[in-house]
């Protein structure tokens, strides 16, 4: 089989994960040619990973939501609520950061384990139950802000997670233009996965699995590294990673082994696909609706903090309609609205592709009014295209 | 001779890689009641849809003539315009709706824009009665029980004036006495000159029914037998069935029971506060290490609520009883805890309630184990794959590979990975419920050797099976449930069909 065949019809067989790939590869080349090269400069990259991150730790939260048949849309006004807390936390109570984010994640999880508790001790529907979270916590982002209006934050130390970026290594004169630190670690991830493709390539053939030929197998290596390598020389030719970045990538990678390489990951997969076989192998459906829904709520209060920590302030109206960019962002990755199909790297990447097109029209001075219309597109389009792969696989 | 009301020819259907018909030629004639069988994958289920339009003209090659007229439908509407029919496994009624409702779905009596109901009424009573249906056509579909529901599709197409009614599997799953009432209708129908198809596994009732009975192998049609001409026996149907004659579809097996018993239940009761009713009431049953114990009953007996209610009570029965498992009192809360303990249920609805179909073998397989695979909390994928790929090839289960999802595999195969994954805890005692529902001879041959093995290597099954004659020819002892009262446990070289049906009916 010649390459080129066998490249088509491994694009051909994977179509459904690459396709936000290739999705996102387009809009990104799109913007870049139509801002004249603006979108794709180091500061806006930089800037639009920080844009993202309040909605892609959330994206990935609500994925696990999603994959075991429920819906959370409490986790909006819940972010805000829990950004209003830590400027309250750290202005009015006078408690320093290092007890504030812990405690704040720990209410976080408490509020998504009351979500868990109507939906998988009382049953009821999880729209409704956090369609009524969704209210109480809009109710209690005012009353915790109507009297002081915005709260501004003034910690240098906790506004750093949403402004700051990792520091540089102590060489000036190496360099001067990039950012050292940001580029080593991009050294090592590209060594690490090319050292994971290799070791998984060879047991796939140890088991006699179908594995790309040698060729191809190098050339998608060559592939990956070159992606990674051009990220972190862009990211590195401004302020190199931001803490947000470095926050959302742990978050990613941590859910994304959970979910890959434990047996809690495999549970929840086995109750989204079919919760009475899941039961009757001795999962408790009852738990994983409990720990999904309090992690849902952990990363809200992550989200929430990001948030406010970016505006270093807390907002009467932080939080409005997160939760649906952040439902939109899982569908967009390939999450699948029937339960027990969809992975976190690939709601990573559906985040990506929704900042990206907010990112980018803003850029192109698009009216926000065709902006709405546009990302509804977009929604639309990537489902559709789920449904349609779907279709011709199954 | 007159024109047969159905022909089709030289029908070759492919999908991507598969043949699944093979220049299939097929006649039917008029007020026959013709039976097509064949294993899972034969091509049954994918002639009738080329039939129905399932598979629309164009999509494979050959003709269809009806009533002597070449047709081409498009669409499932098209081929009931014409007077086809077919009524599949799975029941398409709206549970929630009523029967009269269910019954003109779709076909809607209107006056102008308004939707006729007292006519509607009455047409729907008329129609019940040609299929021997008294009931109310004002209640809900989710109050008859699944023999009457069965009806109620029937009278379904009836009122579509059916000329051929193609019935996929009818009686799979209804108890004997409904599936003798739907047999008998099927012969009352062929005196009112309705023509039917007939797919079945039960080859009894192809024998007790059948005027002629075509049988595919591979996608290829290999015979069709008729009644008047020749007789036509189980030997018969599966030596044809299978291209070679299986002697004894129960493999024997040396009976080693040894007198250690594995596992017991005292005064076990269960009561079901969804339907208000007491389902179970003082079982008593001893299983025996390496013993196969049966358990069967007609519908309704209680035989699957009885290990529902074993395995951790998922239903959420309120129970009452004791269950000692190796001598010692146990309670299960939880189907963990039954697993725990080495307690297996292989589910009667492996879809339903036994595997995550969209999920693959390997993934089927070690679900209800996943501590086998575990190293420092971490799944050990390589130790998954082996483990995976060991069961598959013990169990010879057919897939391309243990990555293929579950959902692909025929009948027969998706049991055998339901067995896989219930062996895979390695388990003392296994309750097997139905195991060889909806699958062929062959892959029941292969669970019955499974069966076999597994006891001979010391392990206990209780088998929960509606067929009488697996019971009989796969168990030791047998007990006999009836209105959730045991009625009766016999050895099974003493029972017969008989001696059975009078404990379940007494």
């Amino acid at each position: 089989m010649s390459l080129l065949q066998e490249l088509k019809q491994l694009l051909k067989r994977n179509i459904r994960d690459y396709g936000m790939y290739i999705a996102l590869v387009v809009i990104m080349t799109f913007f870049a040619v139509s801002t004249d090269g603006i979108f794709i400069n180091s500061r806006n990259i930089s800037n639009l990973v920080n844009q993202m991150g309040y909605i892609a730790v959330m994206a990935v939260g609500v994925t696990l939501v999603i994959v075991i048949r429920h819906i959370d849309l409490s986790i909006g006004y819940l972010s805000g609520f829990m950004g209003a807390i830590v400027a309250i936390g750290l202005t009015r109570w006078g408690l320093p950061v290092w007890v504030v984010i812990p405690l704040v994640l720990i209410i976080g999880i408490l509020a998504g384990l009351i979500n868990g508790f109507f939906v998988a001790q009382l049953g009821i529907p999880s729209f409704v139950a956090t369609l009524a979270g969704w209210l109480i916590y809009r109710g209690a982002l005012l009353q915790a802000t109507i009297k002081t209006g915005t709260i501004i934050i003034p910690n240098d130390t906790f506004n750093a997670i949403g402004n700051g970026y990792i520091p540089d290594l102590p060489l000036p004169n190496f360099l001067p233009d990039l950012h050292k630190l940001t580029l080593l670690l991009g050294f090592a991830a590209a060594i690490a996965m090319v050292l994971s493709e290799i070791s998984s390539r060879k047991n796939k053939m140890k088991y006699g699995f179908e594995v790309l030929s040698k060729n191809l197998f190098v050339i998608k290596t060559i592939f990956i590294v070159l992606v990674l390598g051009l990220v972190t020389y862009v990211l590195a030719g401004y302020n190199g990673l931001s803490w947000t970045a470095v926050i959302v990538l742990a978050v990613t990678f941590i859910y994304h082994f959970i979910t890959t390489q434990t047996a809690i990951g495999r549970h929840i997969y086995a109750v989204g696909g079919n919760p009475e076989a899941a039961e009757l192998s001795g999962i408790s459906v009852k738990k994983i609706t409990y720990i999904v829904f309090g992690s849902m709520g952990m990363l809200t209060a992550l989200s929430g903090m990001l948030y406010a920590s970016r505006l270093q302030s807390a907002t009467t109206t932080a939080g409005a309609g997160f939760e649906l960019d952040a439902i939109a962002a899982a569908f967009v990755g390939g999450v699948s609205s029937a339960g027990g199909v969809g992975k976190v790297t690939g709601s990573l990447i559906g985040a990506l592709v929704m900042i990206s097109l907010i990112n980018g029209m803003n850029l192109m001075g698009v009216d926000i009014s065709t902006q709405y219309i546009l990302r509804g597109a977009v929604l639309l389009a990537a489902v559709v295209f789920d449904v349609a792969t779907r279709r011709r696989t199954g | 001779m007159s024109v047969p009301i159905l022909e089709m020819k030289k029908i070759t259907k492919e999908f991507p890689g598969v043949k699944a018909l093979d220049d299939v030629s097929f006649k039917v004639e008029r007020g026959d009641i013709h039976c097509l069988v064949g294993e899972n994958g034969a091509g049954k289920s994918t002639l009738m849809k080329v039939l129905s339009g399932v598979h629309p003209y164009g999509s494979f090659d050959g003709e269809i003539n009806f009533e002597g007229e070449l047709q081409q439908y498009r669409n499932v509407s098209d081929s009931e315009e014409a007077g086809i029919a077919v009524i599949y496994q799975e029941l398409a009624l709206v549970p929630d709706m009523t029967v009269f409702e269910n019954v003109f779905l779709g076909n809607e009596i209107q006056k102008g824009i308004i939707v006729d109901i007292n006519e509607t009424i009455n047409r729907t009573v008329e129609v019940l009665k040609k299929v021997n249906l008294d009931v109310n056509p004002t209640l809900k579909i989710r109050e008859l029980g699944i023999g009457k529901q069965q009806l109620v599709v029937i009278a379904k197409a009836l009122s579509r004036n059916a000329k051929l009614l193609v019935l996929d599997e009818p009686t799979a799953a209804l108890n004997e006495t409904d599936s003798d009432n739907l047999l008998r209708l099927l012969k009352e129908f062929k005196k009112q000159g309705v023509t039917s198809i007939l797919i079945s596994h039960k080859l009894r009732e192809v024998i007790d029914v059948a005027d002629k009975v075509t049988i595919l192998r591979d996608g290829q049609s290999v015979i069709t037998l008729d009644a008047e001409k020749e007789a036509i026996n189980e030997n018969v149907l599966i030596k044809h069935m299978v291209g070679r004659s299986i002697k004894n579809i129960y493999p024997s097996r040396e009976k080693k029971t040894r007198d250690e018993v594995i596992f017991e239940i005292r005064n076990w009761c269960a009561f079901d506060p969804k339907r208000d009713r007491q389902i179970l009431k003082d079982v008593n049953i001893q299983v025996k290490k390496g013993e196969v114990v049966g358990i069967t009953g007609l519908m309704g007996a209680g035989r699957t609520e009885l290990a529902l209610s074993l395995f951790g009570n998922t239903p959420g029965y309120h129970i009452d009883g004791e269950i000692f498992l190796r001598g010692q009192p146990v309670k299960f809360s939880h189907p963990g805890q039954a697993i725990k303990e080495r307690l297996a249920y292989v589910s009667e609805d492996r879809k339903g309630n036994g595997l995550i179909l969209i999920q693959d073998v390997r993934s089927n397989i070690t679900i209800a184990n996943l501590k086998r695979i575990l190293r420092l909390g971490v799944l050990d994928t390589n130790a998954e794959i082996k483990d995976a790929k060991e069961y598959t090839d013990s169990l010879n289960i057919k897939t391309p590979s243990i990555e293929q999802k579950v959902v692909y595999l025929s009948g027969g195969n998706q049991q055998k990975v339901s067995l896989a994954k219930w062996l895979y805890v390695r388990p003392d005692v296994m309750i097997l419920d139905e195991p060889t529902r909806g699958i062929d001879v062959g892959a029941k041959f292969e669970i019955f050797t499974i069966m076999n093995k597994l006891v001979e290597d010391g392990m206990s099954i209780i088998m929960i099976s509606s067929e009488l004659p697996e019971i009989l020819g796969m168990t030791d002892r047998i007990y006999v449930l009836s209105e959730g009262r045991l009625t009766g446990e016999i050895e099974s070289d003493k029972a017969d069909q008989e001696s059975i049906m009078r404990f379940a009916t007494s």
